[in-house]
């Protein structure tokens, strides 16, 4: 591989890290505005950029609006002194933290954000298409739970260490949920649409040409969905938090900058949550799906836009991810905490088994699709050549 | 570079191994037997089984070891009482050692020569690598498991049923006369009474 090649990889990587982080950095904005507007409050108001917040109505509205809050959160993280406390095991404390945010990171390699067309042919807006996407996705998402527990445990703390154990438990039970609920997706991506029989993103997407998943697997969906707000320890399901009970929960020893690379993480993880969720169930970065009647374009309306068709299309993507985003924020402030004993009883007695139950129907709803509809030929079985 | 790197993540996997033994404080252990795990992973990366690279880092890494820091946090292995190991122990640890060692040299000195074992023909993958063993796509993987490898596939997946189900028998073993697995209330009053 040439030099310039992999300074180009570099460039890309540090780009999609730049504009993910700046949406999580966002969202903490909105999701402090969209708070304090379910509450009745105005919320953040104040923080201005001096240069800015003085050109006359714009600057104010966006002063208004508390988008120069993010800065300021930002600097103060950064700029606060970090207490150590004595009595925190010190290598895993420092660590932990980075634990939390770095795999977040890593699922970008993954993640498909839009669509390009070489001669009418549609390749994927991503980094590494791996033929493994979405277990790729799962796999370094699982190792997220570690920051969570080293650092619970390396807090020396009675209150961060039950967050910690709070955390691991519920991350193993809600990640089955989790990988089973979209295997009805892949079975679907892989058999009648003609899938190249593979497990990546971007397969998923060309398969929800005509309807998006969502709309014929509102159950997968639904199972989906609560397992990952349960992984990103968002409320309901905030039990390694809880801070009524545990203080701050996992991280109650942190300060400073450290806290910092843990609330990003979470948001990080939200953010990369709602892309993926995007992707299997609600057709990624398609305009609209087709029902099987409308023109073929509707899908795609940017197809022969050329490099402008592309950007639209990861802004379409940005925006769907973005109503999801304020969705988790909305369940936040709306919805109570479960009681511990709750959250496992939802896990294990009611997801897994409705996750099972709709492998076992979408199967048999799939498998007779290619049976009755008679469709051996698709390209899937012809066209795929040796790796 | 290929090299480079194996000898790099096959360094970093029989290190962080040894350390798992070596470290006298158990969650360290685990954190070194997470490191080893991604090393093998690393390595099956570098042989182009993305799949099987993959699945260690979801079910080991992801899983097990989660459980398993869980289970040392929980228990608290760190302040039991460390047991010198008795006699049984380390003779049978020196066989099983000599044996390793004896295998690997033997391996060492002779396998060069040696013809990898015929197998029989698997049922042609559609448009997958030829020989299938050779094939690294997942969809490989599952055409394997579902026609040549299925009685083994099966069998393991029984075995896991078995060891699942004596799970559940041993964790609701019957106390006493009550109700399978539930102390009744005055057992836990007294339990509560003598905590206090």
């Amino acid at each position: 591989m040439d030099w310039i090649d992999i300074l180009l990889k570099v460039v890309y990587c540090v780009l999609v890290v730049v504009v993910t982080m700046t949406i999580a950095g966002y969202s903490v904005m909105a999701e402090r505005k969209i708070a304090s507007w379910i509450q009745g409050r105005i919320g953040p108001n104040r923080a201005r950029i001096p240069g800015i917040a003085d050109i006359p109505v714009l600057g104010t509205a966006l002063v208004k609006l508390g988008i120069f809050q993010l800065p300021a959160d930002g600097l103060k993280f950064l700029f606060k002194e970090e207490p150590v406390p004595a009595h925190v095991k010190k290598v895993y404390y420092t660590i932990a933290p980075c634990l939390a945010l770095v795999p977040a990171l890593v699922v970008l390699v993954v993640l498909p954000f839009g669509v390009y067309y070489i001669d009418g042919q549609a390749h994927p807006l991503v980094l590494a298409d791996l033929d493994i996407g979405i277990l790729f996705i799962l796999a370094i998402s699982s190792l997220g739970v570690y920051g969570v527990v080293l650092g619970a445990w390396a807090g020396n703390n009675k209150y961060s260490f039950f967050g910690g154990v709070r955390s691991s438990a519920q991350m193993i039970s809600y990640e089955l949920a989790l990988g089973m609920s979209i295997l009805p997706v892949f079975m679907w991506a892989n058999g009648p649409t003609g899938g190249l029989g593979d497990l990546t993103l971007f397969n998923v997407v060309t398969s929800q040409t005509a309807l998006w998943n969502v709309i014929w697997m509102p159950i997968p969906a639904f199972v989906y969905l609560t397992a990952l707000f349960a992984e990103t320890n968002r409320l309901p399901f905030d039990m390694p938090e809880t801070e009524t009970e545990l203080v701050g929960g996992f991280h109650t020893e942190y300060g400073g900058f450290k806290f910092g690379l843990y609330f990003t993480g979470e948001y990080a993880h939200m953010v990369i949550g709602s892309a993926v969720f995007t992707i299997l169930f609600f057709g990624g970065w398609q305009f609209l799906p087709t029902f099987g009647f409308l023109p073929e374009w509707v899908a795609n309306p940017w197809a022969s836009w050329g490099w402008i068709g592309s950007v639209v299309s990861v802004i379409f993507f940005i925006v769907k991810l973005y109503a999801l985003m304020v969705f988790f924020i909305w369940i936040r402030w709306t919805l109570p905490r479960f009681r511990y004993d709750q959250v496992m009883t939802i896990g294990w007695k009611y997801l897994l088994p409705m996750a099972l139950a709709c492998i076992v129907f979408y199967a048999i709803v799939i498998g007779a699709w290619d049976t009755f509809m008679n469709v051996q030929d698709t390209p899937a079985i012809i066209n795929q050549s040796a790796p | 570079m290929h090299d480079f790197f194996f000898y790099l993540f096959s360094a970093l996997t029989v290190l962080t191994a040894l350390l798992v033994v070596l470290c006298p404080n158990a969650v360290n252990s685990a954190v070194f037997m997470i490191v080893s795990f991604v090393g093998t992973a690393a390595l099956f990366l570098l042989l182009d089984a993305f799949f099987l690279a993959i699945l260690q880092v979801l079910v080991y890494a992801g899983a097990v070891m989660v459980l398993f820091l869980f289970i040392i946090m929980l228990l608290d292995v760190e302040r039991s009482s460390r047991v010198r190991p008795d006699v049984v122990t380390v003779v049978a640890a020196s066989v099983a050692v000599l044996l390793l060692a004896f295998g690997m040299g033997y391996l060492f000195l002779t396998g060069h020569d040696a013809t990898a074992a015929t197998m029989a023909a698997v049922p042609q993958v559609p448009g997958g690598a030829n020989p299938m063993e050779y094939a690294t796509a997942s969809r490989a993987f599952g055409y394997g498991l579902f026609t040549k490898y299925m009685l083994p596939f099966q069998v393991a997946g029984f075995l896991l049923l078995v060891a699942m189900v004596g799970v559940i028998v041993l964790s609701k073993r019957l106390t006493g006369s009550n109700e399978a697995g539930k102390p009744s209330a005055q057992e836990i009053r007294e339990s509560e009474v003598s905590q206090s």
